[in-house]
This record gives C-alpha cells, structure tokens and sequence, in this order.
C-alpha cells in the first residue's frame, strides 16, 4: 500500500505536470516539479526515469526523440488520452488521502 | 534459426539500452549546462549533476524491471488467481475440465484418423502427380481394373503420361524360409514401379525395368519393412537370401522404408514382386489374357499435361482397342483419381470422415455452451466481489483480463487432457486390425497437436467472452446494493436461456444422428444376404500345388478329390451339409461374364445380353450355403462335359433374361458353350451390402473344372471343435496341402465393418451429447432452484401446491428443453443430407428414429431435474427463512 501511494504520488507530480507544460523532457519534468512546489518537493533525478517507462507501457505518456532549444537531442513526454483520465482518477484519489489524513490528524 | 533469433534479440536490447543511455545522459548534461550557467566550475558542475541524478546503474536496472513486472509478473499474478479461484471450488473446475476434455478429446481423434487418411499424403516422390486408372462401372459388376495385355496398350500407345506401372494387389503365397512358414499378402507389380514412384530401399536395392527378360525372368522379392521386422528380425543378412514363395525360390533384394506402404491407405502389401513371375506364385499365367482383369494402372502425366488431356487420350486408345479385340475390350470411357482410398472409396470415406468431423465440432459447440453458461451462472454469483473490485479502482479490462485467465487455465488443463485421452484411443486405433491385412495408421503429429490446442483456445474464448461480457457490463452499483439485482438477472438469464436452448438442440440432433445410424446397422444387418453364414465353415485348400506344375493332377484328379474331400467332410459326425464353390460371396475380386443368346457365333461383347456374376458349384452347395432352389434341380456330379451343359441361375438373371417367361428349359452361350437353365435360385448378395439385385449363374463344378475351390460346411458342433474335426479329416486325404478353416460369419467381417465404424463413432458422439445435455440441463435447474429457495420457500409458505411450486422452480428448463429438442429435431430433419453421407441409407424422417429421439430427451429431462426437483419440493419455510 506504502510503496504504491509514493508511487501514485510521483505519476501524479509527473502527469500534472505534462498537463500544464504539453510537450517535455525528463530534466525539464524534474526541474519544474522543483521549481513549481517551491524547492519543498526534491525527488532524486534519476527515480525519475522508470516512473515515465511504466507509464509509457502503460500508454498514459507517449514519447518522441526531438531537439531541445540548445540544439540537444533529448526524449520528449507527451499526456495520452488515457492518461488525462488517469490524471483525473489519481486527482480524486490524492484529494481523499489528504482529506482522510487531515480529518485523522485533526481529530486523532 | 534459434541463432538469428538470438542475434536479433541481441540487437534489440542493445538499442533499448542505448536509447536509455542517451536519456540519462543528456539529462546530466543539461543539468550540467545550468549548474555552468549558474557560475559553477566546470569540476562543480559535472559533481552536482551526478549526485542529483543519484546511481545510474541502479535507475537502469529499475527501469529494466519495470519491463518485466508489466509484462511477465501481470500474468503470473493472473494465474495464481485463477487458481486460488478454482481451487476454491474444485467441483465446478473438475465439471468444466471435464467437459471441455471429452469435447476436445472427441475431436482431435475424428481429427487424427482425418489427418491419417485424408490429409496425409502417400509416402511417394510428387503424391499429387501420382494417378490411377479406372473405369466407368458400365458393364454391372465389372471389376474397374484392366488386363495386362491392355495395360501394356495403354502404356505404349499414350502421349500423355511420361510413365505407367501396373498393379496386381491380389496376391497371397506361402513364405518359407529355413523354419519360417507363413501366409503373407503382397502385390505384383511392374518392374518400373518402384522408379515410377520415387521411393528408395532402406536396405538392398529394388527390382528395376531392365531386371524383366519375359515371364519368370526376374526371381526378385521385396519385402515391407513391417514382414521384414516381424518375419526375419530385421536382419540385414537376407539381403541376397533365397526364399520360397509358393514353393518357387525368390531372392530377397531389398526392403521397402517403414513409410511406405504401396499405394493403398488400408491396405498393406507385404512383399513385392514382378509381375512377370506371376506363375510362379498364382500357379496359372495370365498376362497375356485379356479376359483377366486384374491389374490397377497408376501413372504420371508429362510435365504440362492436364489430367483432362491425359483421359481424353486414353479414352481415344480404349475404342482403338475395342475395335481391335472386340471379345475382350469394351471400349469404356476412364478417369483418373488419386490412389489410395481404394479407388472410388475416397468418397464415401471422405464424406464419412467430413461428416464425422461436423459432428465432433458440434459437440465440442455444445460443450462451449454448457460452460460458457456454468461460467456466466459462476460469474452471476461474483458480481457483488468484481462490483466491488470496480469500486475499488480495478480496470474493467483487467477484470476481464483475469476471467479469461481462467478460463483459458480450464480449458488448456481441459485441452491436455482430451488430447492425452486422444492420443491414448488412437493409439489403439492404431493397433486395430480389422482385417487380416488392413491398417489404419492414425499418426499423431504437429498437425494433430496444433489443431487440439487452437481448438482449446478457441473454446477458452467462446466460453471465456460470456462472463466478461457480463463483467464488462456490470454496473459496481447496482450489484453492490442489494445481491443479485432482478433486472441483470434477468437479462443475464436472457442470453443463458439461448446457450442452453443452443445446447439442448445440439443434443437433439446427435441423439437424432446416433439413432438414424444404429437404425441403418440393424436395417444392414437384416439386408437379406441370400445365404446363412451362421453355422458355416469356409475350408480354403489349394488343390493345385504350384510347386508341381510339372506333374499337375490332370483336371480329372482334380475333380475326383474335390469330390472325395466332400464325402470325407460328410462323413464327419455333426456334419449337415458340405458343398464346394470357387468364391464366396462378399469377398471382392468378382466380375462380370458376358453371355450370348443362343445362336451367336460373333462373341464380341458389344453383342452380349447380360454380364451377370458366375460361381462354380458342387452338387449341394446352395443347400449347404442356405441359397434357396426356387424350381428346378440341382446340379449334379453326373453332368459332365459329355452331357449337355446345365446353369443354375438367380432370379434376376431369369427377370432380365426371359421375363415372366418361366427360365428353366431355355438356353444361353456362356464360355462358348450353349448351356440350359436347370434351375432358378432366389437373389442374394454377391459384392457388397449396398448393391442391386445382380444377375448370377451357377455352373457345375464337373463341367468347369476349378481347383481353388472353397468348401462350405454347415454343422451343428462348435466350431472350433468343428475346425479341428476338419483338420485332420481332410489333411488325411490331402497330405502337405494347407488347410485354413475360418467361420463364414468372421469372414464377412470386413463387410460390416462400414456400418459398424458408422454406428460406434455416431453412438459415442451421441453419448457424449447426452451427457452434456444432463449436465447442462441439471446444472441450469439446479442454480435456478438454489438462487430462487428463498422465493420458492415464500410461495411454499403462502399455501403454493406441490403442482405450482414445480411450475415456478422448473418451469423455465423444461420450456427450454422442449424448444431445444423441437429445434434439434428440425435440424436433424434438414441435416438428412450430412446423415445421407454417414450412413447408408440414412432417414431421419423414420418415425421409430423421431419417437426414439423425443423419448431419449424427455427421459434425459427427467433425470436432469430430478435432483433439483426434489430439493425444491424439500423445502422447510420456516428454516429457510430464519436464515440469512
């Protein structure tokens, strides 16, 4: 249950993010997730990797080869259908946890 | 090829690998450019890259098994659930294994015989090159094979074939060798045939074209691999060894390979020798009469010669040769087949064996049924559980993901299990001799195999898809308020009804096909044969020893021990009856003989009235047989040649004949003899079961002398004691002459054996159907009851009679049973034309058939409800609804 709630949270950071910024990188996912939750949210880089890999398999990212503005060849995500709709599901799911935790901690 | 496939395997992973390599590397280069841009040093930079990124080799090996898990682990997860699943009701699993087992099981052996006769191709260079020769039946009777004399025509006088070889399957001879002394069957053929074939000896050499100098030239034998195993251990050493056949020396050149078997499916020779030394073996040579007529004509057509091209030629040559020998040659039109289904068999085994096949895939239809109903009954009960798990955020699809899993385990377990029972039954099969030299080789190879496992998946789908439709459908919410929700139920039950109701006429119609073929067995069996075999002796004795040809007894001695054989059997006490013909009926190799009117002095047999069958007969022999004498006399060991010649002959021969015209008194020429009708015998059955009535005449054995004669001997002893009295009565008379006794009624095995195959392979087809039908009826009322005890405890409470508590508990699988059997009926009634092809004279409009067929599916209803009819009429209200 632990390791796929850590899990379902980074696909969740990670699909939020090509939802927002269309087409991206690896890097460039990992440095917005950064910058975009004030430095408070620090994911070692590499972690980031297979997460895209299960969720490429899982056809919710599509992945091309292309060029980045300085000229280097990088893997670009992009959201599928499919994964817009997970996007969606996952959004629920973490705003019950939250709710859940919240309403335990506040009357634990 | 495992090779390549590694190599690109190979490459494959090295470009997965390095397109990951250049992933994770261009991302610590960008990190790298940012840190620079940032002010860091060069040094900096690439450390701070690498220590963000965390190990490299570890995120790759992560990814790695990202791969595996998605792919490999899902489906391990699958199964095990499939299996805890089964495992948590063993009976339902074991039902439907079962099922699937005996459906799958009925069709790969129909498949494997298939495979063996019709698909396998004979074990000869270029099969689909390789025609026969035969004739249109024009002359009844007539045997569809030709002379040697007219095959050596064809061969010569065609354009269109680039080779021809000739045939003679009938021949039997005595084999010794040192302590070896056995019966053994074989061909004669020509010298060119196994050059003509393309087959090469597994040990010697073989007997060439160039080996023939004219008759006895060529002392030669080939052996089959099989008499090469049984009769000399497989020992090499008799290569070049001489061995008697009939009392002639024959050098062993060569054995033949284990595939190859001549060019008859059924049938397998097991020697070979050349023609031309014929005498040698049959005691008489007739290769140059054109009135014998034994030889099968196998041929290769020219590269580009059309097979049409080929006939027309050869029908050009056979009126050339009618022209030229009027007597002997008829001038028919030929065709050309494939060999190997003994000649025009092929159709009617290949309709049998299609036939059969369209019913074995509809009980395996019918078993799909009766599962995918057991599987929609058990998903049914589940609903609330995959309600649950859609609530709880499964995907639908992997839902249906995991009932097919298991379905796709109960079928492959259910898949493997009929083809080991399979492989088992044609193993057997295979050991079946029939006849003496008859084989039927059912090989289970790949082709078998691939077919039992497409037909286990496909079954895994029709039956799989039914719940995972249901699945697919099922609304979480619903399901989870309260059980099974009425309106799912009932639309649920909709398409359940349909595979039952599919199921039961299925049944019907292979209940209805069992009963037509048994009720075509019995009609077979009572055919009126125009002779009693039960009770009978056949006693085959050769009289003429080819081995002294030289010092032949002349006919006259010939005849005075035939008839000194009869009165020694005679005398034998418990004897009835003893006669003697040259051939009995139903045992192939019969021709028709033209007859003459009176008068005649052309014998061409364009001017002949009649070619009715000839048997020579001893005095007493159609009493001994049980062939009734209608007027007349019989014929008797005064008529010699000096009295004038006497026949007996059948009905038939009288009606075609004469008319109404009484018979007796009036005359034809048959072997250039003019002959007077002596008596009129009633009709029979002279080649097979099926045939018309055929003209016949009997003529008496002191007027036409024949040496291989059979003794029939009707007795009241038991036979093997009968068998044993006769033994050592006549080898007294006849010292060193083999005798083989042998009931009538085993020799005419053979001939039933047709009806026979029929009625077992349609029975058992019937039996599996009935059995599905039981249990799909039973299980569909017995669910129907133990869902609805509680409603029917309510009606039971409220003062229902035991009348209306049956109406509602069993009220829909009966409606469903009488809908079903209707159709099936119907279908058994449209499907006469598939029946037609199985069974001789196959009605299923025949009343005892249909009364048959609804009784059997009433009876099967009765059994099928009778379990849940009783639990329904046991039900307790008050415990029933204290529970829950």
């Amino acid at each position: 249950m632990a390791r796929n709630d850590l899990q379902g949270s980074l696909d969740l950071l990670v699909l939020k993010t090509l939802s927002q910024r269309g087409q991206l990188h690896g890097y460039g996912i990992v440095l917005h997730i950064q910058r975009a939750s004030n430095e408070l949210l620090q994911v070692e880089e590499g972690s980031i990797y297979p997460a895209l890999h299960r969720m490429e398999l899982s056809g919710w990212i599509g992945a091309v080869w292309a060029l980045t503005e300085t000229n280097r060849n990088a893997k670009f995500y992009k959201l599928t259908a499919a994964g817009r709709k997970q996007l969606q599901q996952a959004e629920q799911g973490f705003e019950q946890l939250v709710k859940g935790v919240r309403h335990l901690l506040r009357y634990a | 090829m495992l090779f390549v496939r590694r190599i690109a395997n190979l490459f494959r992973r090295s470009r997965i690998n390095r397109e990951l390599d250049a992933e994770l590397q261009s991302h610590i280069e960008m990190r790298m450019e940012d840190n620079l841009a940032a002010g860091m040093t060069a040094e900096a930079a690439r450390r701070d890259a690498l220590v963000r990124f965390g190990n490299p080799v570890a995120t790759k090996e992560k990814l790695m098994s990202v791969d595996a898990a998605l792919g490999l682990e899902s489906v391990a997860r699958d199964i095990r659930y499939a299996l805890r699943q089964l495992r948590r009701s063993p009976g339902f699993a074991l039902t439907a294994m079962v099922t699937l087992a005996l459906g799958i099981g009925a069709n790969v052996v129909v498949f494997g015989v298939l495979n063996a006769v019709l698909l396998h191709q004979l074990a000869v260079s270029d099969p689909q090159n390789l025609y026969q020769l035969r004739h249109k039946p024009f002359m009844a009777g007539r045997l569809l094979t030709t002379s040697y004399p007219a095959f050596e025509d064809f061969r010569d006088r065609n354009v269109t074939f680039s080779g021809m070889a000739g045939i003679d399957a009938y021949s039997h001879a005595a084999l010794n060798w040192r302590t070896t002394d056995l019966t053994v069957s074989g061909d004669e053929v020509t010298g060119n045939y196994f050059d003509l074939l393309g087959v090469q000896p597994q040990a010697g050499r073989f007997f060439h074209a160039a080996d023939e100098h004219g008759p006895n030239s060529a002392a030669y034998v080939v052996l089959s691999d099989a008499l090469w195993r049984s009769a000399f251990h497989a020992d090499p050493s008799i290569i070049g060894a001489v061995v008697d056949l009939n009392r002639h020396p024959f050098t062993v050149v060569g054995v033949t390979p284990a595939a190859f078997h001549g060019t008859e499916r059924f049938v397998w020779p097991g020697y070979w020798l050349p023609i031309v030394n014929r005498e040698q073996v049959e005691g008489w040579n007739s290769l140059d009469n054109r009135a014998s007529v034994a030889l099968t004509v196998i041929g290769r057509l020219k590269p580009g010669v059309t097979p049409r091209q080929a006939t027309e030629n050869l029908n050009a040559i056979s009126i050339e040769l009618a022209r030229e020998y009027p007597e002997t040659d008829d001038g028919q039109p030929l065709r050309l087949i494939h060999p190997g289904l003994i000649g025009d068999g092929g159709e009617v085994i290949r309709g049998f064996l299609w036939g059969v096949t369209a019913l074995a895939l509809l009980v395996l239809a019918a078993a799909c049924a009766n599962l995918a109903t057991l599987f929609a009954a058990r998903a049914a009960d589940r609903s609330r559980e995959l309600a649950l798990r859609i609530a709880l955020g499964s995907s639908r699809r992997r839902l249906v993901r995991q009932l097919l899993t298991e379905a796709l385990l109960v079928s492959l377990v259910g898949g493997a299990a009929g083809l080991a029972t399979a492989n088992l039954l044609l193993g057997v099969l295979n050991r079946w001799r029939p006849a003496a030299e008859s084989h039927l080789a059912a090989i289970v190879d790949a082709r078998v195999f691939a077919i039992g496992l497409a037909l286990t998946l496909v079954s895994a789908l029709l039956f799989g898809l039914v719940p995972a439709r249901q699945a697919w459908h099922s609304s979480p919410l619903q399901a989870m308020k309260n059980g099974p929700v009425e309106s799912i139920h009932f639309r649920r039950f909709a398409l359940r009804d349909l595979l039952l109701c599919a199921q039961i006429a299925i049944c019907t119609l292979l209940v209805t096909a069992s009963l037509v073929a048994v009720r075509g067995m019995v009609r077979t069996l009572e055919t009126p044969l125009g002779f009693q075999p039960e009770g009978a002796m056949l006693v085959d004795m050769d009289l003429s020893q080819p081995g002294q040809t030289e010092s032949a007894l002349s006919d006259d001695a010939t005849l005075k021990k035939q008839r000194q054989l009869i009165e020694a059997a005679r005398g034998i006490p418990g004897v009835i009856g003893v006669g003697a013909v040259n051939r009995t009926p139903m045992t192939g190799g019969l021709h028709g003989v033209p007859i003459f009117a009176p008068g005649t002095t052309k014998f061409a047999l364009a001017n002949s009235v009649l070619a009715p069958y000839v048997f020579t007969i001893s005095p007493g022999y159609l009493q001994t047989a049980g062939t009734r004498l209608l007027s007349g006399r019989d014929v008797s060991w005064d008529d010699n040649p000096k009295t004038p010649f006497v026949a007996i002959v059948n009905e038939t021969f009288a009606q075609k004949m004469w008319g109404n015209t009484p018979a007796i008194g009036q005359h034809f020429i048959v072997s250039g003899n003019l002959t007077e009708v002596v008596g009129v015998a009633q009709n029979g059955k002279y080649h097979d079961l099926e045939e018309s009535p055929q003209p016949v005449a009997y003529l008496p054995l002191s007027q036409n002398e024949d040496s291989g004669m059979i003794f029939v001997v009707r007795s009241s002893r038991a036979p093997n004691e009968m068998a044993a009295a006769l033994q050592r009565t006549l080898s007294s008379i006849t010292p060193n002459v083999p005798i083989t006794v042998q009931s009538w009624t085993d020799s005419l095995a053979d001939q039933l054996l047709p009806a026979r195959a029929a009625t077992v392979a349609l029975g058992v087809m019937g039996v599996l159907a009935a059995m599905l039908a039981v249990t799909g009826i039973f299980g569909m009322a017995a669910y129907g009851v133990s869902k609805r005890l509680k409603e029917l405890g309510i009606r039971v409470a409220l003062g229902a009679s035991r009348v209306q508590l049956m109406q509602a508990a069993l009220g829909r699988p009966i409606v469903l049973l009488l809908a079903g059997s209707a159709l099936g009926l119907a279908c058994g009634i449209f499907a006469s034309q598939l029946l037609r092809r199985i069974v001789y004279e196959a009605n299923p409009r025949d009343p005892l058939v249909l009364t048959g067929a609804v009784a059997t599916m009433a009876l099967l209803g009765i059994v099928a409800t009778w379990i849940p009819a009783r639990r329904a009429l046991r039900i307790n209200p008050s415990s029933l609804m204290r529970e829950d």
